[in-house]
């Protein structure tokens, strides 16, 4: 309870400062008198809010982001897979991919408009591209870093290459996959930004960049700030799926600061503050 | 334990398996050379020696993980060629897959063999109360002690029902008083599974306890094959022809 006060303090006192310093017009060197208001930010937040368009905007990035970062996850692990188990595609992929690899997707844009035929599908392409690589990436060192033994015991016990792929490559190779994952999904939503501002209809990035150009500052708060919750939902969703994934991971029973390990919860409530649970000290009844 | 009878087949018998001139190791790295080696149907062959001198070597070879760089290797008069499911391989520690259960580790070889989920859920509950995890089945292996871990991959190597068991020093990293308890409990539940077993120590007392015969490896060659008199027994460590044993192998395993 204490931690979620902690963390709402500090954005408490983080919109105090920004209140406090745009509403006195402070101009010391770092000039906030044209900054608008917390107040200002939320009173055009609410005009929004009832407003047609913002949910348009709001569901148009989203499809776009969701749409983008699935493809890149699922492309990403197959290529990834592949560039670590077989030789021949890592010849062949990997030069490929190590070219692509250093280009900004946001660079890509004037390719996505000689390739596609709508601003849509473009805006797809480029996410995609922003979390694709270090989806690859990870996926191929997690699997090249798997335990050999888990492959040669599926393996004496006449397991083919679709079985060991399947219970022993993908599991195995699932916490370095999240954390490709994590750092995807927020490459991708700075691409989508960043694309629908340049050649975007409708969307969040799109929204804040028109804010922009008719000198409508609190609205581009208010698209500033909406991308500030999106990014946070679904990295927290990516998070959350992670852990629940890779629950099977062991885990240290010590926790930094009196934070109680996750599974204590209701097992233990009377002692919060234990540091190991029952379930935690090795069973030694042998032999 | 009233279900214990129905995962054992009787009839089964064990697979003789043999090297002939057979040079072993990696390409380019021979570990052991001119190996000749008969592993009869049915018997505990024990494999000694001290670490580096290719017991493990030796081990994947006849598991078909590793293939001879010279010279033969066979199963029953036939020749072999890569792993399989009759032939199962325990290593010494963590080759229990982390992400399933004890349960799911053990059905692993049942579902290879395309078990319906509920037959191979039974047979894996049944092989785990045989080695006396009924009451951890559900667990994961890291909230398992180290012995716990071992005796759930000798129940996955058995559930499979292979013909033959290669074991790489399962018992090495346990401490005395488990080891012995887990060569008790191997000795019982390969009783009636007719399964070969080779066995890899480094440990001259399992050698002697458990294998019928003992196979001394060192300086890159098989240096003995000896009978054990009354294997498995652990009133004859005492046996003046045991003692005598002893004394011959750790002598020529220069120790």
């Amino acid at each position: 309870m204490t931690r979620y006060a902690s963390r709402i303090a500090s954005l408490a006192a983080a919109l105090g400062l920004w209140q406090l310093l745009t509403s006195r017009d402070v101009d010391l060197w770092l000039r906030f008198s044209q900054f608008p208001t917390v107040t200002d930010v939320a009173r055009a937040f609410a005009g929004r809010l009832t407003g047609p368009d913002y949910w348009t905007d709001l569901t148009d990035s989203l499809t776009r982001i969701l749409t983008g970062f699935l493809l890149a996850a699922v492309l990403g692990v197959a290529a990834g897979v592949l560039v670590a188990r077989s030789r021949l595609a890592g010849d062949l992929l990997g030069p490929l991919l190590e070219v692509v690899r250093p280009i900004p997707a946001i660079a890509l844009v004037p390719v996505a408009i000689l390739l596609f035929p709508s601003n849509e599908q473009g805006i797809v392409f480029i996410t995609f591209t922003a979390a694709f690589f270090p989806v690859l990436v990870s996926t191929r060192h997690a699997v090249r870093a798997l335990t050999p033994v888990w492959e040669e015991a599926v393996r004496t016990m006449g397991g083919g290459r679709w079985r060991i792929l399947g219970s022993v490559v993908l599991p195995g190779a699932l916490p370095g996959v999240f954390g490709g994952l994590s750092v995807g999904i927020g490459v991708s939503w700075i691409c989508v930004i960043s694309a629908e501002m340049i050649s975007g209809q409708y969307g969040v990035g799109y929204r804040t960049w028109q804010d922009y150009t008719v000198v409508d500052y609190p609205g581009v708060f208010v698209g500033m700030v909406t991308i500030g919750v999106l990014g946070w939902l679904t990295s927290t969703a990516v998070e959350l799926l992670g852990r629940r994934l890779t629950r099977w991971l062991p885990r240290t029973s010590y926790v930094p600061g009196g934070r109680t390990p996750r599974r204590v919860r209701g097992a233990a409530s009377g002692i919060p503050a234990s540091p190991t649970t029952k379930e935690n000290v090795p069973h030694d009844q042998l032999v | 334990m009233t279900s214990s009878s129905d995962v054992r087949s009787p009839a089964r018998t064990g697979a003789g398996l043999a090297l002939r001139g057979a040079v072993l190791g990696r390409p380019g790295a021979p570990v052991l050379d001119g190996v000749d080696l008969q592993v009869a149907p049915g018997e505990i062959l024990t494999v000694v020696g001290s670490s580096g001198c290719g017991k493990s070597t030796l081990l994947r070879t006849l598991a078909g993980l590793l293939p001879p760089l010279a010279g033969e290797v066979t199963q029953d008069a036939g020749p072999l060629t890569g792993p399989a499911a009759d032939r199962a391989l325990i290593f010494q520690e963590d080759a229990l897959l982390p992400w399933r259960t004890l349960r799911a580790n053990v059905e692993l070889p049942l579902a290879i063999k395309g078990l319906p989920r509920s037959e191979r859920r039974a047979q894996a509950e049944s092989w785990l109360t045989r080695v006396g995890l009924a009451e951890q089945s559900r667990q994961l292996p890291h909230r398992v002690s180290g012995g716990q871990r071992q005796r759930a991959q000798l129940a996955r190597a058995l559930a499979g029902a292979p013909r033959a068991v290669l074991m790489d020093e399962p018992f090495g990293a346990l401490d005395a008083q488990t080891r012995a308890g887990m060569q008790d409990l191997l000795v019982e539940v390969l009783h009636g599974t007719g399964a070969t077993v080779v066995f890899v120590t480094h440990d001259v007392d399992e050698a002697l306890f458990l294998g019928d015969r003992v196979a001394l490896l060192g300086a890159g060659r098989l240096l003995a094959v000896r009978d054990v008199p009354r294997p498995r027994e652990r009133a004859a460590h005492d046996d003046p022809a045991r003692i005598a044993l002893r004394r011959d192998v750790l002598t020529s395993l220069g120790s």
